[in-house]
């Protein structure tokens, strides 16, 4: 008797189990399935370059950004944007960037403050998007999984699996995630996966008419973004979080945030 | 709209991406489970540190903090931007992640709490499915089968059963005190850890919200208690008028409870204080690069906030009430109203202070409480959503409190 009762509990338990598997199954393996399908690409390793040399804060590429990664052209959000920097005599950093730069710079008005051009030392312009960081903070909060990192290096979102919780958003030191208006969820600029992996450039690396814009396989040593990484001196921004980007800058300026 | 626009208002230069994310649900969210953490521990200390004059309180507290249970996790729900996804959590728990534990953390505390109280009601429930024997009546048998359902067969009434009951009682207790100082710690750990906001990025964060989570829990178990005595008190003047001798039992009961809760209370909120300031002096002394940015948050932006409402109002206030000698219940009223103030602007002025400055250090963005509702959105993350959470676990109590009387049966 105690023999069939074990006997019957033994079934309807793994019978459970068999029958549980295939529903939390297709749950469970959605951002990993998602990963496992972008990794294996051991000999790449995607890279950014930019020229703030170069840049003369024109905003196409913000303009391009927003139309191929259908992120509301009027939302006050953006997934790469172009800040200005007016140093003064007196020492002190003017900022702004009007609606992310996608109209480009069109006022004298920084910040809706005027200055004289004699009372200037030196301006500039600085492209900014996700530096797909090597260490990236924003994957490592993450609860359920769905800010993940490829093989190639880039830091993807799963759509269908982000809670919206925005830990992400607050973990980033770069400020350049936000709330994506229409689906609701984490968003930020991918490097233009679908492209680049297609072997196109990034939209806003296409867009720039300067060239201010580079990007790379860093794992290729002939690639002329790695050979000038490696060779020529350049910077990463906010070096001291231990994130390790991967967005490298030409004449980057100590005044830039 | 995107969401953050509406509540954020900008000054100087900030990120484009940048808005106020984490509202007024991630207030309340550390708000609640402190609550629930401190409404725990103050029962332990009756149940596990033996500290028998907090008694009466001990069965009280932990019923209160069942009831403020399912609070604590309700803010975060009301939060996200994909609510019906939150279940992901569990699916897929990421583990390098702070909040990814919370379920799994929060469950192991729901079950300490709930076989905790059942060990306390568990002879309590043996004797009404015998009172409720053979009374006729819907209410009387669907009580009785719900109590009978609630014993667990357990229907041993011996002094030996009784003695184990207090000893698993115990042992909860005592093993449910680490985990919910756990439970709220890593609350405090999940904005210590991120490293992108220099005024989170703190080790001292979690033992920062312990401290002040115990404080609130007690303060609210008091407060709650007060007013219940209050009540019953009223109800024996209607009853028999005001020289009666319950009356007076009921005061002097009440007096009691209260002047020995507050000397612990006392002792949390002097340490949770000097945490606090040990935290800001040592931020001062070092000068990190956010040092700029983060005083001239504390004392400019911010300084009526955190200096006037939290230490001001919200901590030397009550603390000076509660030491000047001959306490009244009215003088403790006030006192514990303004310690749930203080420790609900100091999640505030971290949550929401937090967010007031740019990660580019170079402008700052103001919140805005959405009051009258016109969305989902502003109802969710306004004064409704707020106002909601705070209600549900009184409306709880209430309900709980007729299953489970914490403020009448006399416990072993
Ligand atoms: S820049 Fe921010 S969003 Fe991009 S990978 Fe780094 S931490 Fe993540
Ligand atoms: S908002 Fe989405 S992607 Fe970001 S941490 Fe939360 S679940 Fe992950």
């Amino acid at each position: 008797m105690s023999c069939s009762r074990r006997k019957f509990l033994k079934s309807t338990l793994s019978g459970t189990l068999a029958a549980s598997v295939p529903v939390s199954a297709l749950k469970i393996l959605s951002p990993s399935e998602s990963k496992a399908a972008t990794t294996g690409t051991e000999n790449t390793r995607w890279g950014f370059l930019i020229d703030t040399k170069k840049c003369v804060g024109c905003g196409m590429c913000v303009k391009a950004c927003k139309n191929e990664n259908a992120v509301p052209y009027d939302a006050p959000v953006t997934r790469t944007w172009v800040e200005r920097y007016v140093v003064t005599r007196d020492g002190r950093t003017h900022i702004d960037s009007p609606n992310g730069a996608r109209d480009g710079f069109t006022s004298q008005k920084i910040l809706d403050q005027e200055i004289r051009p004699e009372e200037i030392n030196k301006t500039f312009f600085v492209p900014k998007l996700c530096n797909q960081c090597e260490n990236p903070a924003c994957v490592q909060v993450c609860p359920v999984g769905a800010t993940y990192q490829t093989g190639d290096g880039v830091v993807l979102i799963d759509r269908t699996w982000c809670i919206g919780c925005g830990y992400c958003i607050m973990a980033c030191p770069y400020g350049v995630r936000f709330f994506h208006p229409v689906f609701k969820v984490a968003d930020k600029c991918t490097f233009c996966y679908h492209r680049i992996s297609k072997g196109l450039p990034t939209a806003c690396v296409q867009a720039c008419p300067f060239g201010a814009r580079k990007i790379g396989n860093l794992m290729d040593p002939d690639d002329p973004v790695t050979k000038i990484i490696t060779t020529e001196r350049v910077a990463v921004l906010k070096d001291e979080y231990g994130t390790k980007p991967q967005a490298f800058y030409i004449g980057l300026d100590m005044n830039v945030r | 709209m995107v969401h953050g626009a509406e509540w954020t208002q900008k000054t100087l230069f900030v990120y484009p991406n940048e808005f106020i994310y984490w509202s007024i649900q991630i207030v309340m969210y550390p708000y609640m489970t402190g609550l629930v953490a401190g409404a725990f521990v103050l029962s332990s200390l009756y149940h596990v540190f033996g500290q028998k004059d907090l008694k009466e309180m001990a069965r009280f507290s932990l019923v209160f903090s069942l009831c403020l249970l399912p609070v604590a996790m309700m803010p975060l729900l009301l939060h996200l931007q994909q609510p019906f996804r939150g279940i992901n959590v569990m699916f897929t728990p990421h583990f390098t992640s702070a909040i990814a534990a919370f379920g799994i953390v929060f469950s192991t505390y729901a079950a300490i709490v709930a076989t905790e109280i059942w060990f306390v009601y568990r002879v309590f429930f043996v004797e009404q499915v015998h009172a409720l024997k053979g009374k006729e009546g819907f209410a009387d048998n669907f009580k009785r089968i719900l109590y009978l359902v609630l014993s667990l067969g357990a229907f041993d009434l011996s002094e030996e059963a009784a003695a184990k009951d207090k000893r698993a009682i115990t042992i909860m207790a005592s093993i449910g005190v680490p985990v919910a100082g756990f439970l709220h710690g890593y609350a405090g750990f999940i904005f210590g850890s991120v490293k992108a906001n220099a005024l989170w990025m703190s080790p001292l964060m979690p033992v920062i919200f312990i401290m002040s989570a115990v404080v609130s829990g007690i303060a609210l178990c008091m407060l709650t208690y007060i007013i219940i005595m209050e009540w019953k008190k009223f109800k024996a003047i209607l009853a028999r008028g005001r020289g009666d001798e319950r009356v007076k039992v009921i005061r002097g009961v009440e007096m009691e409870v209260m002047s020995t809760t507050s000397r612990y209370l006392m002792m949390f909120l002097v340490a949770a204080i000097s945490l606090e300031l040990l935290d800001l002096i040592f931020r001062g002394y070092t000068q990190m690069k956010s040092w700029d940015i983060l005083r001239s948050v504390m004392f400019e932006e911010d300084f009526v906030k955190i200096f006037v409402l939290q230490y001001g109002l919200g901590n030397l206030v009550p603390f000076i009430l509660l030491l000047i000698p001959g306490t009244t219940i009215k003088r403790l009223v006030i006192a514990l109203l303004l310690v749930l103030y203080g420790v609900f602007m100091m999640r505030w002025n971290v949550v929401i202070g937090g967010q007031a400055f740019s990660l580019s250090f170079e402008g700052f963005m103001h919140y805005h409480l959405p009051v009258i509702p016109h969305n989902l959105e502003t109802f969710k993350e306004g004064v409704a959503g707020a106002l909601m959470v705070v209600a549900t676990p009184f409306i709880l109590f209430w309900g709980i409190n007729k299953i489970l009387p914490s403020l009448t049966v006399k416990e072993g």
